[in-house]
């Protein structure tokens, strides 16, 4: 879309780096080759300061429009951390990388702006975050819940790891829960265990 | 068109879902209706969310393979395969390049059955059930190949982490060849039948339009995006498995059929094509297929210890049949992993719903809703409130209303 060139992983961190200085906290790009020829794809990993975020994906834009797969997170216990899961270049053979995104938020102050106005299709992914995470994406247009059933309970944030997670009066674990007992008797009756011999693995035709 | 000329009318709101809970993402759909044509559209997912994540994350990445393979009912080997290439990375396995051969075959071997089940549906929804019937004969013989090769139609547990469970043998080889050789022989005639069909061309060509910069914006994946003139295929632009050595190109709607434009004919025109470049795909692997090992390490406790030491994050990435799919995982030195990401390619395509159908008509619905080949088949029940008296609609209604326009249309 515009004219920004075909850059090597390296470049795409150095020009972040250039533009950021100090406030890119970490940045590496990790690589991996399969098949006969181990043909090399690239992951880019850039962990931002806070108030660097926007400016961040703004930068991200400035290279070449990205497609977002996703917004991923890890509970860190005092922190969360985001990470927007971009790829760049798609459409170049073999030259597409995926730039990973961090940014964390402190457990006190957890809030985002969101990313909807630079990439509408990120609003998916921003609402998920909120319900999962419990953070707050501020002016999403958007802010109902998506995947978690209406009479969820509030306050309960599924990915989190601390006392807001998911209690273990919540879970109902299968092996615990006996027969119904308001069925009916299932039409076979059920079978004794018989020693049986031992049949060939089978898998072959 | 004639929507300009629609006197105003009291909008109603149609409803439609949730659909059958026992389809992956079902979703409840609300459609702002003025006369016959949709204004507005939202939508509900997750009505059976179903926590997989949350599972994982109390899981060792052995136990996770297996429940990848229970994400999608269809897609059976992209989510296993994207989780699998996530911990290898993590734990630093080298996996066999047989291994990734086997993986990219039945990778492959999946997109044809996914696209033909797709193109059976599509066919259903337009009343054309002699083709579907047609689509879902043919399907069989790729999904035979895949019990023959993996086991089982579906959930194959055929991935393990570090490589595959069964190999392929130099008997199966002339079967697989069967069945590319049964594939070749049809391609010609179903283009044909899907293609060269005027009533096809009148339901599908310019209904359900997505402009290749909504496409970009809107994170849209896959067929989708390829029929919008996106041109991305995971397999073309980020090497995995045995990708990186075969030839693969990212098919776009060819200039001979109008180009990209977008519409559903474009949808069903690059799934039809697929068809042809997975059978290319397999045939290259048969020929390159390295021998030598299919795991890097078979015993299980070795594999768990190593999983059980690896600190560190990856990415997961492979193009599934409907685009996309990608997970994330993090582990830190424990048995289950401290996150794990599962983006699905459905997952990125549901917000194209909403251009897509802004404009359309009450009985394009099912074709439009089922040409990005959502994880959910159609609708299981409509409620339409008129004058705020809800009148119920079944997906065989739903159906009805389709296909009658097709007959309006054929007269």
């Amino acid at each position: 879309m515009n004219a920004t060139p075909h850059l090597i992983p390296q470049q795409v961190i150095d020009r972040f780096k250039e533009k950021f200085g100090n406030g890119i906290r970490d940045a590496k790009v990790t690589e991996r080759g399969e098949g006969t020829k181990k043909v090399k794809a690239y992951n880019i990993w850039i962990r931002v300061d806070r108030e660097l975020f926007r400016p961040a994906i703004q930068e991200l834009i400035g290279i070449r429009f990205p497609h977002l797969a996703v917004i991923a997170g890890n509970d860190l216990g005092s922190e969360i951390e985001l990470l927007y899961i971009f790829s760049v270049f798609y459409g170049q053979k073999f030259g597409e990388y995926m730039v990973t995104i961090g940014v964390r938020l402190p457990k006190s102050d957890l809030t985002i702006p969101t990313i909807t106005d630079l990439i509408p299709g990120a609003l998916f992914s921003e609402r998920e975050k909120q319900e999962f995470f419990g953070i707050t994406v501020i002016d999403i247009p958007d802010g109902r819940r998506l995947f978690l059933p209406e009479d969820f309970p509030q306050g309960v944030y599924p990915w989190r790891k601390d006392e807001t997670g998911v209690p273990p009066e919540m879970i109902k674990n299968l092996w615990e829960v006996d027969r119904p007992s308001d069925r009916p008797a299932p039409p076979v009756p059920e079978k004794t265990p018989v020693a049986e011999e031992k049949k060939d693995g089978g898998g072959s035709q | 068109m004639s929507a300009e000329k629609t006197k105003k009318t009291v909008p109603y709101t149609v409803p439609i879902g949730p659909v059958h809970p026992a389809l992956k993402e079902p979703v409840m759909f609300t459609f702002g209706m003025e006369g016959e044509i949709v204004r507005t559209v939202d939508f509900a997912p997750g009505q059976t969310h179903r926590g997989i994540e949350w599972m994982g994350m109390r899981r060792n990445p052995v136990q996770i393979v297996h429940l990848t393979d229970r994400v999608c009912g269809i897609c059976g080997i992209v989510h296993s395969i994207s989780f699998a290439r996530a911990v290898e990375q993590i734990v630093g396995i080298e996996v066999p390049e047989r291994a990734d051969y086997i993986r990219t075959i039945l990778h492959e071997l999946e997109r044809i059955q996914s696209h033909l089940l797709w193109a059976g549906v599509a066919a259903h929804e337009l009343g054309f059930d002699s083709l579907f019937y047609l689509a879902w004969r043919v399907r069989e013989e790729s999904m035979d190949l895949i019990e023959n090769l993996t086991g089982n139609r579906v959930n194959y547990g055929i991935i393990q982490v570090g490589g595959v469970r069964r190999d392929i043998s130099d008997e199966q080889r002339p079967l697989i060849e069967k069945g590319l050789a049964y594939y070749e022989g049809l391609l010609d005639q179903m283009a044909t039948l899907f293609l060269e069909d005027s009533t096809i061309r009148m339901r599908c060509r310019d209904h359900g339009f997505l402009s290749e910069d909504d496409a970009r914006k809107l994170c849209t994946v896959g067929p989708s995006a390829r029929a919008s003139g996106l041109n991305m295929d995971v397999r073309q632009d980020y090497p995995y498995c045995a990708y990186g050595d075969l030839d693969v190109k990212a098919i776009l709607p060819p200039a001979e059929t109008g180009g990209p434009r977008g519409d559903v004919y474009d949808r069903i025109i690059v799934r039809l094509l697929e068809i042809g470049q997975s059978v290319g795909i397999i045939r290259q692997c048969l020929d390159a297929m390295p021998a030598g090992e299919i795991l890097w390490e078979p015993k299980m406790a070795k594999l768990l210890a190593a999983c059980k030491k690896a600190d560190g994050e990856a990415i997961g990435r492979v193009e599934a049949p409907r685009g996309e799919c990608m997970h994330y995982v993090r582990m830190a030195g424990k048995e289950a992993p401290e996150s794990w990401k599962i983006k699905a390619s459905t997952y990125s395509n549901l917000m194209s719903w909403i251009p897509m159908l802004q404009g359309e008509q009450l009985a394009d619905i099912p074709i439009i809703v089922a040409s990005i080949d959502p994880c959910l088949s159609c609708t299981d029940r409509v409620t339409v409130v008129r004058d705020g008296k809800p009148d119920i609609l079944t997906k065989e209604d739903l159906t009805r209303l389709s296909r009658e326009k097709t007959r309006r249309l054929m007269q």
